[in-house]
């Protein structure tokens, strides 16, 4: 029959993981007991190697899927907040590149940097540049696509969101601050006031993010919410009385935003 | 040196049946592309970290695609968590077989450590005991890994920074354990060695001697970063990001030496240099191959002697 000493060694050498788990993120917990070095040595600075590896590995993830938002805050100062976004979510995916969805909130709500009120959504197009350079390879709508449509039923054609496609809108500059951030020239003054939106896609192997106005962002995610193109035409012009619907259409084309279209009908709209 | 760990597709012939040839290889990164591509024959094989292809497209797989074509492919999972006691993800194991029928890889290894518990993924190769309870849990793990991809792993041997008081097996011993339960190869990283035992004070020869080389279908050779443990002394840091240390190399040799030439791969995977450094040190570890060859000889009667 076990001894209750025994139990307890048994149930230690199953529990490594819970006792790992529960301190790796945390510094000021303390090293698990029954973790050594040689000759029952002291594992203080051994086992703060595998926490520096998880926080470094991480942090480093986070610098790389959010280099704009790293350098406006500077590299100290991203690690420090990306540290403790880290301890309050931690990833659950084992996909490293998958890292970072709640980021953007996370900004949003940390006192400290409430004054960069642009920021969040830069992580946000950030992330979404991510999720596009990662989407399943799918080949865009093309004109003929398009043009294979009946005339008559253009008003109520549906689209298919490609899957690289993201939209993001922001009451400020959203894009000039991250075209300026991470691919250049830094201009001289950025106005961060200015509300833009921004389109993500990858049509094929490159990444590609345009700046939409308030019209054409209306219509394009309308439109990619499974509504009729009359209803997405109607949205924007609504919003902007000089939109342009046949820019818009040609956009739908050449961004690479849709996979495809069809024709809908009364009894679609009606489910 | 074809030993029985290749993976045998069951639509071969789809993707070029290449094997290294006895050549080194070398970590893929994709900044390497441009140089790889102009000379593929500069290298005997290239090493892919699995979870890096897991996306559902864009230029990872469009990369791999082209190398896949053009060379050896081996396929080195990280986020297994094989040696974890949580279950093993069944999507993750999904999305691995996935990435083994796509690429046909020549060659498919996972680790000896954990990375995820209760959904929390650490992105790190963390320890475990060696237990009868781990060691149960572990094969588990590996009959799992191997029925969903419908052929052998080699598994590696772990770098470690501490030590579990209630572990009753020694490495060596728990590897051959595993090998005889559940059928997977070894992959010795001889780095992992070296790094081992300068941190845990026992002597590499010694570990090499102990541990079941005729088993081993694959090496790995990296460089490692020097820090101190709690009391001063070395701790060795298994970063990968330099080039392998001499001591490695003579460990190569000694191993290479007794058993002749087996695939063997040089890991970088931070502060990646050029590819002409990283490739030299493929070559170097050609040089030791080349020097064996002929040599094959039969290891399980040639074990090493410290």
């Amino acid at each position: 029959m076990r001894s209750t000493h025994d139990l307890v060694a048994a149930n230690a050498s199953t529990a490594y993981d819970d006792a790992f788990g529960s301190v790796l993120l945390d510094p000021e917990r303390a090293t698990p007991r029954g973790v050594t070095g040689p000759h029952g040595k002291a594992a203080d600075k051994r086992f703060n190697v595998y926490r520096n590896n998880v926080t470094h590995s991480l942090v480093t993830a986070l610098t790389e899927i959010f280099p704009a938002v790293a350098r406006i805050l500077g590299e100290e100062n991203f690690r420090m907040i990306a540290r403790d976004f880290l301890r309050a979510h931690p990833p659950r995916s084992r996909l490293v590149f998958e890292y970072g969805h709640d980021f953007a909130d996370f900004l949003a709500g940390f006192a400290p940097i409430r004054h960069l009120k642009y920021l969040p959504d830069v992580a946000r197009l950030e992330r979404a540049w991510l999720d596009a350079y990662h989407a399943a390879d799918r080949t865009p709508l093309t004109a003929d696509d398009l043009g294979a449509l009946p005339p008559e039923a253009l008003a109520t054609a549906l689209f298919t969101p490609h899957p690289a496609a993201r939209l993001v809108s922001s009451d400020y500059a959203v894009y000039t601050i991250f075209i300026a951030h991470r691919e250049g020239p830094m201009p001289e003054r950025i106005n961060a006031g200015i509300a833009e939106a921004a389109l993500v896609t990858r049509p094929s192997l490159n990444v590609e993010v345009r700046r939409l106005d308030r019209g054409q962002f209306l219509f394009l995610k309308t439109l990619s919410q499974g509504a009729p193109l009359q209803n997405a035409a109607g949205l924007a012009l609504e919003s902007q009385p000089d939109f342009d619907l046949q820019a818009a259409i040609a956009l739908t084309i050449e961004s690479g935003a849709f996979e495809g279209c069809r024709a809908g009908n009364d009894i679609d709209e009606k489910d | 040196m074809a030993r029985e760990f290749a993976i045998h597709s069951a639509n071969q012939n789809r993707l070029p049946a290449f094997t290294p040839a006895g050549r080194a290889g070398a970590s893929f990164k994709p900044q390497h592309f441009d140089a790889i591509a102009a000379e593929p024959t500069s290298v005997g094989f290239v090493e892919v970290h699995a979870e890096n292809y897991m996306g559902a497209g864009g230029p990872p797989h469009a990369a791999l695609t082209e190398i896949r074509n053009m060379l050896p492919v081996s396929l080195h999972g990280v986020c297994m968590s094989i040696g974890g006691m949580n279950p093993l993800d069944p999507e993750h194991l999904a999305r691995f077989a996935g990435l083994v029928e796509r690429y046909e890889p020549f060659r498919v290894s996972e680790h000896l450590a954990w990375s995820t518990h209760d959904d929390v993924f650490f992105n790190d190769l963390l320890p475990l005991p060696y237990t009868d309870e781990t060691l149960a849990r572990v094969c588990e793990h590996i009959d799992q890994v191997q029925e969903a991809i419908g052929g052998p792993i080699l598994l590696e041997n772990p770098s470690t920074y501490v030590l579990f008081s209630e572990s009753v097996w020694k490495e060596t011993d728990f590897l051959r354990e595993i090998v005889k339960r559940t059928g997977c190869g070894l992959l010795l990283d001889i780095n992992n060695v070296f790094v081992s035992a300068t941190n845990h004070g026992f002597s590499a020869t010694g570990y090499l001697a102990d541990f079941p080389l005729e088993h081993v279908g694959e090496i790995h050779l990296a460089g490692h970063d020097e820090q101190e443990d709690d009391e001063g002394a070395p701790l060795l840091i298994d970063s990968h990001d330099r080039p392998v240390a001499d001591p490695v190399w003579s460990l190569y040799e000694t191993v290479i030496k007794a058993c002749g030439p087996i695939d063997t791969l040089v890991e970088w995977d931070s502060e990646v240099p050029d590819w002409p450094v990283l490739r030299s040190e493929a070559i170097a570890a050609e040089r030791i191959l080349d020097r064996y060859r002929g040599h094959q000889q039969d290891v399980k009667r040639h074990a090493l002697h410290s």
